[in-house]
C-alpha cells in the first residue's frame, strides 16, 4: 500500500490537502479530502453582543463577506423580532446579486480557467490567471471586467469592496441615491454582454471535456437549494427543498428555524472540516449544495434569460444532473440570474426609499439567519441572554454541505485518473480540479480557524516517501 | 528585463488582503510583464521557492503549519511583507487567544456535532496557543495594515518596490 499526499491543493480558496492511498498493484483504493484548519467562531463569538455578529462573522471569509454579513443580519433581525423595511430587503437582494456575480466571476476566471482554456495537463508554473492573461487576454479582461462590476456595486453602495459595515440588524446602513442606481444601470448591458458571451464560449468548449463531465465527481446525490413557495430559485430569502437523486423532491419549504430537524454535523477524524448530513438518514444521507444544487433543486430560476439556459441545461445534462464539473456550467448561468434580478431590482421605484432600517432591542432570545451564498446555503443560528450577548452560535456553512461529496469526487477522479506508481503532474491536478469544480471556501467552512494545504506525496506501506510533486 | 519573483501566502486569515490585492482589476494585466507570481493560492507551486523576491504573507500564524511556513518563507524571501490587520496583529483569528485550545475544539467538534463527537487527529495539524502576528516569529521588513488594506495602498507599496524605491512611510494608513 502507498499513499500519495496532494498538499496544498491549490488554487481554492483555503487550505486543504488530499491522500490518495494505492494499492500493490498500483490502484487507487481510497482518497481523501482533509481541511486543515480550524478558527473556533462558534467559542470566540461567546460574550460578544450580538450587533457586532455581522462584522466579527464577516471576517470568515474575504470573498464572499457579503454572504456571512447577510446571513448574520438575518439572524440579528429575528432576534429584535423586527420585519425590515421593503427598501432594506431589496438593497440587500441588490448586493448580494452583485457578491455572485464577483464570487462566481472569481471562481471561474481566475482559479478554474487555468485547467479549462489552458488544460489540465499545461505547464503548471503557467498553469494560472496571469497564464490566462497570456495566451487569452480578451477572455481575461472580461474575468476582470465582470468580477470588478460586482465589488464596484458592493463598494457604491457599502463604501468597501471587502467587509463593508452597510449590512446591519434591522436593514441597511444608508439608502440608495438614484445617481448610484443610475452608474449600475449604465454599467449593466456591458456586463450582460460578457456574461452571455462567457457561457455561449464555454458552452461550446465544454464538448471537448466530455470524457471529464462522466468522471468528474458524477454520482447521484440528493442536492439542497433554497426555494421560493413557487419553487424558483431563491438566494436572499426563502427556504429549503432537499430534491432526491432521482428527481423527486424529498422535503420541502424547510423554514430557517427547522434547520436542525432536517441537517446533522458528524466530525471526521481526519479533517477540521465537518460533515453535514441528511437527517432522516443518517450518514447515508449525502447532498450537495452550490451553483450545481440550486439548479437541480429549483423549478425554474424565475428570470427569462436564465431559465432559457437552465432548460437547455437539462435538456443537455439531464435532471437533475450529477457531474461535479458542471458546477462550472451552472455558475455562469447564475451569474446571468444575478443580472437579471439587479435589473428588476433597480426598475422598483420603491428601491430608493430613505426609510431603510429597523430599530429594536432584543426581543427574543434565539435567531437564525439563512441565505443563499455563492457556494450554498449558509445558516447562522444564535443564542443570546436578556443583554444581547451570545451565549451560543453555530454556523453552517456551505463548503460544509458538500465534504461528503467532495471526498467521494476526489476519490472518483483518483480512481479514473491516477495510475502506477509514478505519479504525473497531469493525474494529480485533475483530483485538485474536481475540488476546485465546487468552489470550496475554506475559510469559510473552517471559521473554526483553518487552512487547505493541498500538496501530493507519495508514500509506501510504513509510510516511506517516495515520490512527491 | 528579468521578473520579479513574487510570493503570495495565506495563513490563518480570510483571503480579504487577497482580494483587496486582485483589486487592482485591470492593472494586473500590465503587472504581469514585470513579475512571475511562483507561489500562492493564485498558483499551483507545490513548494515554497528557493530564491523569491518579494512574499507577501496575509494572516496571522495560528498552527504548527503556520509556523514552519513563515520560517521557510524568511529563509527563502528577500523581503516579507506583513499584509493586512491578521498578519500585522493577529486581528479576529486572536479572538480565540483568551480561549484554551482544548475547550475551543471540544466546542466545534464534540458539542458541535450530532455524530463521531470527537476532535480531528489524523493528518490536520496542531493549533498553537495563541494565534499571534507574523513579525513575532520572524522578522518582517514592511507592514500593510488594514482589514484589508485598501488596494491603492497595495499597489503602490508593489509599484514602489518594483520601480527601485522605499516603500513610502506616509501611505494613508488604515487599520480595520
Amino acid at each position: 500500500m502507498k499513499r500519495v499526499t496532494i498538499e496544498p491543493v491549490s488554487r481554492i480558496e483555503g487550505h486543504a490537502k488530499i491522500t490518495i492511498q494505492l494499492n500493490d498493484s498500483g490502484q487507487v483504493e481510497n482518497a481523501e479530502l482533509h481541511v486543515t484548519q480550524v478558527r473556533g467562531f462558534e467559542k470566540l463569538t461567546e460574550g460578544r453582543p450580538y450587533y457586532e455578529m455581522p462584522g466579527i462573522t464577516a471576517r470568515i471569509c474575504g470573498i464572499c463577506p457579503i454572504s456571512h454579513l447577510l446571513a448574520s443580519a438575518k439572524a440579528c433581525d429575528a432576534i429584535l423580532a423586527v420585519k425590515v423595511p421593503p427598501a432594506a430587503r431589496k438593497l440587500r437582494e441588490l448586493v448580494h446579486c452583485a457578491q455572485f456575480v464577483q464570487s462566481h466571476a472569481l471562481s471561474f476566471f481566475y482559479l478554474s480557467s487555468p485547467d479549462l482554456i489552458l488544460g489540465m495537463d499545461a505547464y503548471p508554473a503557467t498553469r494560472n490567471v496571469l497564464g490566462v492573461i497570456a495566451s487569452h487576454p480578451e477572455l481575461a479582461r472580461d474575468g476582470i471586467e465582470l468580477r470588478k462590476f460586482g465589488l464596484q456595486v458592493i463598494e457604491w453602495l457599502g463604501q468597501e469592496r471587502v467587509h463593508s459595515s452597510w449590512i446591519v440588524p434591522g436593514g441597511v446602513k444608508s439608502p440608495m441615491s438614484a445617481a448610484t442606481r443610475d452608474k449600475i444601470l449604465a454599467e449593466l448591458p456591458k456586463v450582460r454582454q460578457i456574461a452571455e458571451k462567457t457561457l455561449q464560449f464555454f458552452k461550446s468548449a465544454s464538448d471537448a471535456f466530455k470524457d471529464d463531465i462522466a468522471k468528474f465527481g458524477c454520482f447521484p446525490t440528493m442536492y439542497l437549494g433554497m426555494v421560493n413557495a413557487k419553487g424558483e430559485l431563491q438566494l436572499y430569502d426563502g427556504n429549503l427543498r432537499f430534491r432526491g437523486a432521482d428527481d423527486g423532491i424529498v422535503a420541502d419549504q424547510i423554514a430557517p428555524d427547522d434547520y436542525a430537524s432536517f441537517i446533522s454535523e458528524a466530525t471526521l477524524r481526519n479533517s477540521y472540516l465537518k460533515a453535514p448530513f441528511y437527517k432522516p438518514s443518517g450518514l447515508e444521507g449525502m447532498y450537495r449544495v452550490g451553483p450545481l444544487a440550486r439548479l437541480n433543486t429549483a423549478d425554474r430560476c424565475g428570470t427569462p434569460h436564465a431559465d432559457k439556459e437552465l432548460n437547455e441545461f437539462h435538456q443537455r445534462f439531464g435532471k437533475p444532473a450529477h457531474s461535479a464539473f458542471l458546477y462550472h456550467h451552472a455558475r455562469l448561468i447564475e451569474i446571468i440570474y444575478a443580472l437579471e434580478r439587479i435589473e428588476t431590482l433597480l426598475a422598483d421605484e420603491n428601491i430608493l426609499d430613505d426609510h431603510v432600517r429597523a430599530t429594536a432591542g432584543v426581543n427574543s432570545l434565539e435567531g437564525v439567519g439563512m441565505i443563499e451564498a455563492p457556494r450554498g446555503v449558509l445558516i447562522h443560528h444564535y443564542k443570546v441572554n436578556a443583554e444581547g450577548a451570545i451565549t451560543w452560535a453555530n454556523l453552517i456553512v456551505a463548503t460544509g454541505h458538500n465534504n461528503l461529496a467532495m471526498n467521494k469526487s476526489v476519490k472518483q477522479v483518483a480512481t479514473e485518473y491516477v495510475r502506477g506508481d509514478k505519479i504525473q503532474e497531469g493525474m494529480l491536478n485533475r483530483v485538485s480540479a474536481v475540488v476546485r469544480a465546487y468552489d470550496p471556501c475554506l475559510s469559510c467552512s473552517t471559521h473554526t480557524d483553518g487552512t487547505l494545504d493541498i500538496g501530493i506525496r507519495l508514500l509506501s506501506q510504513t509510510g516511506e516517501l517516495l515520490d512527491q510533486i | 528585463m528579468k521578473k520579479v519573483k513574487v510570493a503570495t501566502v495565506w495563513l490563518d486569515g480570510c483571503s480579504g488582503c487577497h482580494m483587496s490585492l486582485l483589486d487592482m482589476d485591470a492593472l494586473i494585466i500590465s503587472l504581469a510583464q514585470k513579475i512571475d507570481i511562483v507561489y500562492g493560492p493564485l498558483v499551483d507551486a507545490q513548494e515554497f521557492p528557493e530564491d523569491v523576491d518579494v512574499t507577501l504573507v496575509e494572516g496571522a500564524v495560528s498552527s504548527q503549519d503556520d509556523l514552519s511556513r513563515v520560517q521557510t518563507i524568511r529563509q527563502r524571501s528577500r523581503l516579507v511583507i506583513s499584509v493586512g490587520d491578521c498578519a500585522v496583529t493577529g486581528n479576529v483569528p486572536a479572538m480565540r487567544n483568551s480561549i484554551p485550545v482544548n475547550k475551543l475544539l471540544q466546542r466545534v467538534y464534540v458539542e458541535g456535532a450530532d455524530t463521531n463527537k470527537a476532535i480531528p487527529t489524523d493528518r490536520v495539524p496542531a493549533l498553537l496557543k495563541t494565534v499571534r502576528p507574523v513579525s513575532e516569529y520572524v522578522k518582517v521588513d514592511y507592514c500593510l495594515p488594514g482589514c484589508p488594506p485598501p488596494a491603492k495602498n497595495i499597489t503602490s507599496m508593489i509599484t514602489n518596490l518594483l520601480e527601485g524605491r522605499k516603500p513610502e512611510a506616509n501611505l494613508t494608513v488604515k487599520f480595520g
